[in-house]
């Protein structure tokens, strides 16, 4: 198996330095070529998805594969003015400044379970748009889908630049022992540490996406039936096997009562009295997360829900009340349908509360008043935030993703992925013209006082907007296309009259 | 007699001292909770020491009277004097924990969010720099013997020019971001918050005693972390000035010198830090990140390497050669950013070493050593270990050293091997060894089968080669026709990749370093927004999912960018027609 994962990396490896993937067209074409891969194969993607995590169809299409397609035509549109080296400004005149976008080499990315495709995908498109060879490390936890993308990636992508690799623990293990440039990690915090220890051995660069406790404070001044909506379709998509949901709720005790039968009303509503026989509600992953989740169950009273069934893999939406700090629910990222409901003085309380732990990766907040937010928005590090809803922030291609402390480091989606995948190169670029020279030379030895002097004198900084040359192009451009209309029309209508 | 209620409360001992009240000190690490009360700004009583927050009997409702005798009836863990305690949470902290613990409950205390602040702290560096201008040369001349302008050109102003660039910026650069939404959020505003991320190490290394150290803390203040400053020990009378001169203009709750060795740095490296920023050799940099992964805490490594330098015929002798020995003797090597060695053809080779020599008679005299302008190796173990690469090579020029003054003059090696030591360790020292190849195209293939170094230079006025190099060769940043220079640029972010380093910094990117970038969606509960927001909602149905996906699909709009230039267009066509018009008018008038 070893002798497997080295061919794999050292093909990846020879192709990136043949200089393979650097061309344009050979990113775009190859990106194109994954996106005729999610539409050929949706169906056979929607199959695995629901065979994994019995996932529903609305939810397959809009968070795996329509979010793949479009993450790609993102980085189409944009990709060519993306690669273009920057021009920054120059010290002295005639230099020319240049930051090149440069590619890590041969990079891994390794996907989370619980959105297999998403997660494993987009970093992929990054990575590839910016020029690494990317080896694809889809988890073994969701097997449906991770033997999907094995069978049909090197259909369409070039199978030595971009591997597919499947395996368990110890194939990961094996893994994680290869040089690699550039680590790409979802996942748990714990198996995070170790991904970037390992990759510590060669000096690699790590992003990991990791989780947390996801905190979510509900107050009087929000309208708690839309509140109570939004706060559960966050936490049940993926039955709460969602990075980003939220995992449990802060609320003063007057809110408490109505939020937990508004709550109520609103599953009655989208999942009958059977909660169990809805098609639009998806599954644990595996047993011994059932097992887990079935645990935190003792935590606090259960106003809704509370049962489970460890064979078919089901877990009831639950909500749960009079839960301790610290019980065991509390301590650890629930990462399932249950939802503990805490009751708190005011939002300074909540605050408190939420800094004591670890830096969530997502913040909600359901409050219109401006003050609370802000509070909120100062007092509280974290990855992100969604004020008046969740989860819909990482909807926006041009907000960058990521964690904190605990919750991972680097973000990414839209151009951020593209960065995360590339190396900033400065480029200088002088002449030997002698003018210049009569300045540059006064660094050289043997020093003198009145080189010294000279070198000193440079002036205050005045920040960075355009000067008054630029403002001047800028008008001397649109009069020349203003006159240059005058004139067309002056011709034409002299020429017609002329004819005439 | 009222006294008021106050709990959690996150400050310093010596802040107790409040007219009346009560209140509970929370400790971190080991976490420890300290109840008093006061009376008349005196610390009237210690309620007790216990490891969990105190039960909810005793917080009654900010505000609400209660007698003094309060203690009697407060039932909280183990009673201790205030001594006992203190004695107890001290004796479980060493110092550097203290430090840190410290740093932490001021960046709790939310000082360091105020722009203002920063600015001040930014201004206090700033004048700490001007008023310390000659104590600053002294000490740099005292460790390395480092000419004063050198020390002037390199560390401080460049120290100086950073801070003018981030004080002219700073305003700008905090100001939450607005992005533009997408369909399905119209109504709503994305916005991208930047957050300090806490506790910042900064460990600075020995070539550089002042700048290394000092630069990323500009960019650390600026983005509102509390910061921690481990100069290098190596160069002790440097670290000892930051040390004594730090406090007196910088903050000292928020930002703190420490000094100490190898056995120090472990212990200081226990801790937990938000971020860690180190300048050294990648051995250590590899030993940082792995300590830091303790605590997930996210590092930035600016590392060494080999730095190659390419020059062909092309270029002219005089100015180049000139420049590729500046870069290499400024520091006596001992930068790490030098070019390292020297990629070229036999023929330049000759050319190289003639001018050289002519140039070092020019700069330093027939007796390099009494130059004053030439700096001293560090210390004696790096001058032994440089002093072996003479044997990797022929000496052209130079050669010449001296253990008791820990001197080695300018040296040029030919007829080098390429798997000889000097050509596979950084070699930190002024001693530039000349390989030979055949083409520009056998350099790049040279460089590129080794680590990805720090740098790159190229000397050259073919634009084929500048093109064909600048693409193929992976490095942290390149410098064409000079060395060194690039890193004068704040626009220009400075780091390695590979070996040499992860990360960048400099101007706006040392900002973006100790950053994070809190993403933000703010919604509201618009009517009209919810028609569509509803749609993502169970029970799920074909027609919202097609709905949702199309809304959600990416759309490539026409650029509005010249939109003004098709105006202006219209403009001059309609002020044709209009003088037309008036002169038809005027016309038919005279008529």
């Amino acid at each position: 198996m070893t002798e497997d994962y080295k061919k794999v990396v050292d093909g990846a490896r020879e192709a990136f330095d043949n200089g393979t993937t650097l061309p344009l067209e050979f990113r775009v074409h190859q990106l194109k070529r994954l996106k005729a891969m999610y539409s050929d194969h949706s169906q056979v993607f929607m199959d695995a998805l629901h065979s994994d995590l019995n996932k529903p169809d609305m939810e397959a299409a809009l968070f795996e594969v329509s979010a793949c397609i479009n993450d790609i035509d993102y980085i189409l549109n944009r990709i060519t003015s993306w690669t273009t080296p920057e021009k920054v400004s120059s010290v002295i005149p005639l230099d020319k400044s240049l930051i090149y976008r440069e590619p890590y080499g041969v990079t891994l990315v390794m996907g989370a379970w619980n959105y297999p495709m998403q997660l494993t995908m987009t970093p992929v498109h990054g990575a590839m748009a910016a020029g690494n060879t990317v080896i694809i490390k889809p988890s073994e936890v969701s097997p449906a889908t991770a033997s999907a993308l094995a069978k049909l990636v090197p259909q369409y992508l070039d199978q030595t630049c971009y591997p597919v690799v499947c395996g368990g623990v110890t194939e990961t293990t094996e893994l994680l022992k290869e040089r690699f440039d550039y680590i790409f990690y979802t996942g748990s915090t714990t198996v995070g540490k170790i991904v970037r220890e390992a990759a510590n051995k060669h000096l690699t660069p790590t992003t990991l996406e990791l989780g947390g406790k996801s905190p979510c404070y509900v107050d009087t001044s929000v309208n708690l039936d839309k509140a109570a909506r939004r706060i559960l379709w966050g936490k049940m998509i993926n039955l709460g096997q969602t990075c980003i949901a939220p995992d449990y709720v802060l609320c003063p005790r007057e809110v408490r009562e109505p939020l937990v039968s508004a709550m109520k009303e609103v599953l009655l509503e989208w999942f009958g009295p059977e909660p169990k026989t809805s098609p639009d509600l998806g599954r644990i992953v595996a047993t011994r997360h059932v097992d887990r989740l079935a645990k935190y169950l003792d935590s606090g009273r259960a106003v809704v829900g509370g049962g489970y069934n460890r064979e078919e893999k089901w877990v009831e939406p639950t909500i749960l009340v009079d839960v301790k700090e610290d019980s065991k629910i509390m301590q650890e990222e629930i990462f399932g349908p249950i939802l503990p409901i805490l009751t708190v003085d005011n939002h300074t309380q909540a605050i408190d509360l939420i800094r004591a732990k670890e830096r969530p990766l997502a913040l909600y907040i359901f409050s219109v008043n401006k003050d609370i937010q802000d509070t909120f928005l100062r007092r509280v590090q974290c990855g992100g935030v969604c004020i008046n809803d969740t989860i819909f922030h990482i909807s926006n291609n041009k907000l960058p993703f990521g964690g904190v402390g605990w919750s991972g480091m680097g973000g990414y989606h839209g151009k951020f992925t593209f960065d995360t995948f590339s190396h900033l190169k400065s480029v200088l670029s002088r002449s030997y013209n002698p003018i210049l020279e009569k300045i540059t030379c006064m660094r050289f030895p043997p020093y003198t006082e009145k080189k010294k002097k000279v070198m000193m004198g440079s002036v205050a900084d005045k920040g960075d907007g355009p000067g008054v040359l630029h403002y001047l192009a800028l008008t001397t451009q649109h009069l020349v296309s203003m006159s240059a209309g005058a004139l067309l029309l002056y011709l034409s209508l002299h020429y017609t009259d002329t004819v005439v | 007699m009222t006294v008021q209620f106050r709990t959690h409360e996150t400050e310093t001992p010596r802040l107790m001292k409040r007219r009346h009240g009560m209140g509970c000190l929370r400790f971190m690490s080991p976490e420890l909770y300290l109840t008093y009360c006061t009376l008349n700004n005196q610390v009237f009583g210690f309620l007790g020491c216990t490891v969990a927050p105190p039960p909810p009997p005793l917080v009654p409702s900010p505000g609400s009277p209660i007698p003094v005798s309060v203690p009697s009836a407060v039932e909280v863990g183990g009673r201790h004097s205030f001594w006992d305690c203190w004695k107890l949470m001290t004796e479980n902290m060493s110092e550097f924990e203290q430090v840190v613990n410290k740093a932490r409950e001021a960046f709790r205390s939310g000082r360091t969010l105020n722009i203002e602040f920063r600015k001040k702290q930014l201004k206090a560096l700033q004048c700490m720099y001007n008023e310390n201008e000659d104590a600053i040369c002294a000490a740099l001349a005292k460790d390395l013997r480092k000419p004063r302008q050198e020390s002037i050109l390199l560390e401080l102003n460049l120290l100086r020019d950073d801070l003018r660039y981030m004080l002219a910026r700073i305003d700008d650069w905090v100001k939450p971001e607005k992005i533009k939404t997408n369909l399905v959020t119209m109504f709503d505003s994305p916005v991208i918050y930047h957050d300090p991320y806490g506790v910042v190490l900064v460990m600075g290394a020995w070539n550089y005693p002042l700048q290394l150290p000092l630069l990323p803390v500009s960019g650390a203040i600026a983005a509102g972390n509390v910061v921690i400053i481990k100069p290098s020990e190596i160069s002790p009378a440097t670290a000892q000035l930051l040390a004594d001169i730090v406090p007196k203009y910088l903050d000292n709750d928020c930002y703190k010198v420490v000094c100490g060795g190898v056995a120090e740095t472990t212990e200081l490296l226990k801790q937990h830090f938000d971020y860690i920023f180190y300048t050294g050799s990648p051995q250590v940099g590899k030993i940082v990140r792995e300590a830091a992964n303790k605590h997930l805490t996210p590092t930035t490594l600016e590392l060494g390497g080999k730095s190659p330098l390419y020059i062909d015929d092309t270029v002219n002798f005089d100015l180049a050669v000139r420049r590729i020995i500046w870069g290499k003797c400024i520091n006596v090597g001992q930068t790490c950013i030098a070019p390292d060695y020297v990629l070229c053809t036999r023929q330049v080779q000759d050319k190289f070493v003639e001018k050289a020599k002519e140039i070092l008679k020019e700069w330093y005299g027939d007796d390099p050593k009494a130059s004053p302008d030439l700096c001293r190796i560090i210390s004696d173990k790096h001058f032994q270990r440089i002093s072996e690469y003479l044997k990797d090579g022929t000496v052209a020029v130079g050669g010449v050293v001296d253990r008791e003054e820990r001197y080695i003059s300018p040296t040029i090696l030919v007829d080098v091997s390429p798997k000889s030591k000097v050509m596979t360790d950084e070699i930190f020292g002024p001693i530039l060894p000349i390989v030979n190849v055949d083409s520009a195209y056998d350099a790049i293939n040279f460089i590129t089968e080794r680590d990805p170094p720090l740098c790159a230079y190229l000397f050259t006025t073919d634009s084929k080669v500048r093109e064909s190099f600048v693409k193929d060769v992976l490095t942290g940043s390149m410098c064409v026709n000079d060395c060194v220079v690039q890193l004068g640029l704040h626009d220009l972010p400075f780091g390695g990749i590979g070996t040499s380093g992860m990360g960048a910094y400099h101007g706006r990117a040392s900002y973006d370093t100790f950053t994070h970038r809190k993403s933000c969606l703010i919604r509201n509960y618009n009517k009209v927004a919810e028609q569509i927001g509803k749609m993502r909602f169970p029970p799920y149905n074909e027609k919202n999912t097609k709905l949702l996906s199309k809304m959600l699909r990416e759309i490539n709009f026409p650029s509005l960018k010249y939109i003004s230039y098709v105006l202006a267009f219209g403009l001059g066509v309609a002020s044709v027609l209009v003088v037309q018009e008036i002169i038809k008018a005027a016309g038919s008038d005279d008529d």
